[in-house]
């Protein structure tokens, strides 16, 4: 009898607080969102003030421990050394040309894909563009430091021309991140240009114009949000990368680098260093919303 | 003994400077706004307890193996049978990267070298060791024991464990004719320009600087760890004249090995152990000591303050240093042995010879690596040094 009456008494509690939970559609939303709002503010925004907090200490300069001592040097020294300057107009020069060159190659790309090769292959392209992802990253790089080496496959390639492989330094760094970040660039395009309605290519054609003109007057602007949301991922991805450089960039030092090689002498100048590309991501977002391309990600 | 009075002194000036109680306390390091050598006052234990049966430690590519990356390379298997002590090993690529796993605490013992060493004692991540429970502490050659860079009054802070220069590697086939001095990375390197390759650390300032002393009189350079503004501005001068000819800097040594064997490098920096390797993979190469001598390293195996496992770390401390273990992770890694006993016992007879391993006038040529601090670590009083914090934002913009 006890227990039938437990379990009626526990059937009720679950049966109050379902019809609670009902009426107060707000407390709903509140359980629902706390976990991961928390998530986001703690975890994530959270790290980054702290990051941004540290920029702001200094080091004690034989034991290279953390003093708390609050000081702008670290942003002082940021902007008025010369080479910091130069590693970072480099590294947001990099991360442009990757994406420039990502959206050259993938926008043909694409367009084969999307719209000329036939329907029941589409999905088999897309599946290929999408295979050099599951490799390793590692491996892929160095392959590429393989392909690069003196004498290597571009050496090789490249000598029936006169010409030699770039070998190690910034081009090959370009070259190795754009073969890295080209599917984030192709598969936004990709969808845009299989869902642009066919009746618009029509009608451009039946008001006369040619197909140059109508790439440019109707598939371009259609497409455009796209390219942007695409470039989201080649800017910040070539921006934050270090490793890609030090294998195949010979003696190139991006931010990452600096990064890394204070970290463990002056973590305050490190974490100086580390909000230059989070500014950097924020004023290009603002940027691409401009063009539409974060309603299209 | 000179340096001993140069610390004894910038541990006075820090201890003026700062609160008095400041220096006695052991996790705030040495204090906030001086750099001189002010070490915590630690103890080093009187007597060893019961093994605890793990130990965990921090140390070089190539001087802690367990036969997993070679069957035949293993002396790990043996400590682990004869005291119960299982080793759990992390290697680290750089003594900044040594530095800061000291500070997390979780370690018992690191193999750190000079540039590490001075800054682990000072900011009292290193405790004194006491040599009376290492046995195998009086048969180390009388050179390495209370270095500059290992001990503090005459006080050790840590076992030596072995010796070596940083050596010119060049590639037979395309550098000729053969080198005989470091030029051949500074004033000549021009001639294999994107080809030359150098070591990716601050500390390789002092290269440049040693070759200073040799080829500058004029800046009276005496020691390369203790370089004045000015003699530290011609350093970096150099350097960054270097820089134009450099290919890619190493740190990682397979890196190192790859380059020369592929020739996208043919000439430049280099540890024996990579030499061995570069050669053993089909390359032709040699490495040897220019005529300007060179700079060096020498490890020292130190005790964590934090240790959870101190009595497997000393047990660890006297087996790497026995005359068995000592030849073995000698030859395997290609350096100068720290026991006198292990040149009996190596598997090549002429490996001690080769590696000048008793040999203190070869090693009158070596400078050992050693942390940059601002009181000059020469004796010089009347100027003031540029300390480490300031070579490695030097070597930043070497890189450009």
């Amino acid at each position: 009898m006890t227990v039938v009456a437990e379990r009626a008494g526990g059937q009720g509690t679950v049966r109050r607080l379902a019809g609670a939970l009902h009426r107060r559609p707000r407390l709903r939303l509140a359980l629902l969102l706390t976990a991961p709002l928390l998530w986001l503010t703690v975890l994530y925004l959270g790290s980054l003030a702290v990051l941004f907090v540290s920029a702001f200490w200094t080091t004690n300069s034989f034991t290279s421990q953390v003093v708390k001592v609050w000081s702008t040097d670290n942003f002082h020294e940021l902007l008025t050394t010369p080479v910091y300057r130069q590693v970072i107009l480099r590294s947001i020069g990099v991360a442009l040309a990757v994406t420039v060159l990502c959206a050259v190659i993938a926008f043909p790309l694409a367009f084969y894909t999307a719209r000329v090769a036939r329907p029941k292959w589409r999905p088999l392209l897309v599946v290929a563009i999408l295979t050099p992802l599951w490799a390793s990253y590692l491996v892929k790089v160095y392959a590429w430091r393989l392909i690069l080496s003196e004498g290597g496959l571009a050496d090789w390639m490249l000598k029936p021309f006169g010409a030699g492989g770039p070998g190690f330094g910034l081009p090959a760094t370009v070259l190795t991140l754009t073969y890295l970040w080209l599917p984030y660039m192709i598969l936004p395009i990709h969808t845009a240009l299989e869902q642009l309605p066919a009746n618009l290519l029509d009608a451009s054609a039946d008001l006369g114009a040619r197909s140059w003109r109508t790439f440019r007057s109707v598939v371009v602007p259609m497409v455009l949000p796209s390219v942007a949301a695409g470039s989201i991922f080649t800017f910040s991805l070539s921006l934050g990368d270090y490793i890609t450089v030090q294998i195949v960039g010979g003696k190139t030092q991006l931010i990452g680098n600096v990064v890394y090689s204070n970290i463990e002498l002056n973590l305050p100048m490190a974490a100086a260093l580390g909000t230059v590309p989070v500014v950097v991501i924020v004023v290009y977002l603002l940027a691409m919303r401009r063009t539409g391309a974060l309603s299209s990600l | 003994m000179r340096l001993t009075r140069t610390l004894k002194a910038a541990a006075c000036a820090a201890t003026l400077v700062l609160a008095a109680g400041a220096c006695g306390s052991s996790d705030s390091g040495g204090g906030s706004s001086s750099t001189g050598l002010n070490p915590p006052d630690l103890k080093a234990p009187t007597k060893l307890g019961k093994t605890e049966g793990q130990v965990n430690l921090i140390a070089w590519a190539g001087y802690v193996e367990d036969g997993s990356n070679d069957p035949k390379v293993d002396w790990v298997s043996d400590f682990e049978k004869q005291t119960g002590c299982q080793v759990n090993s992390k290697v680290a690529a750089s003594s900044d990267e040594m530095v800061k796993l000291m500070k997390t605490g979780e370690y018992d013992a690191v193999s750190a070298s000079g540039d590490a060493s001075l800054r682990l004692i000072a900011s009292g991540d290193a405790t004194p060791v006491n040599t009376k429970l290492v046995p195998n502490y009086k048969d180390i050659f009388a050179g390495l024991k209370n270095g500059d860079w290992n001990s503090v009054d005459g006080q050790m802070y840590g076992i030596p464990h072995g010796r070596g220069a940083n050596l010119l590697m060049y590639n037979t086939q395309k550098v000729t004719p053969a080198p005989t001095s470091w030029a051949a990375v500074f004033d000549d390197a021009a001639k294999y320009k994107g080809h030359v390759t150098a070591y990716d650390s601050p500390i390789y300032i002092a290269d440049a600087a040693l070759y200073l002393k040799a080829t500058k009189p004029e800046l009276k350079i005496k020691d390369p760890y203790a370089l004045d503004q000015k003699q530290f501005d011609a350093a970096v001068a150099l350097l960054k004249k270097q820089n134009a000819d450099i290919g890619e800097y190493w740190s990682d040594y397979l890196k190192e090995v790859s380059a020369f064997k592929s020739g996208d490098s043919v000439v430049g920096t280099t540890w024996q152990v990579i030499a061995n390797l570069t050669a053993d993979e089909g390359a032709k190469v040699k490495a040897f000591v220019p005529k300007e001598g060179s700079t060096g390293w020498s490890d020292t195996w130190m005790v964590s303050a934090k240790a959870k496992h101190p009595n497997c770390a000393y047990k660890w401390l006297d087996w790497i240093v026995s005359p068995k273990v000592n030849a073995q992770v000698a030859e395997y890694f290609g350096e100068a042995p720290a026991n006198s006993k292990a040149c009996d016992l190596t598997s090549d007879k002429n490996f001690c010879t080769t590696y000048h391993a008793a040999d203190e006038n070869y090693w009158k040529n070596i400078a050992f690596w050693n942390t940059p601090i601002e009181q000059c670590l020469d004796g010089r009083t009347d100027v003031k040094c540029v300390p480490y914090a300031k070579w490695v934002q030097a070597w930043t913009e070497i890189k450009g």
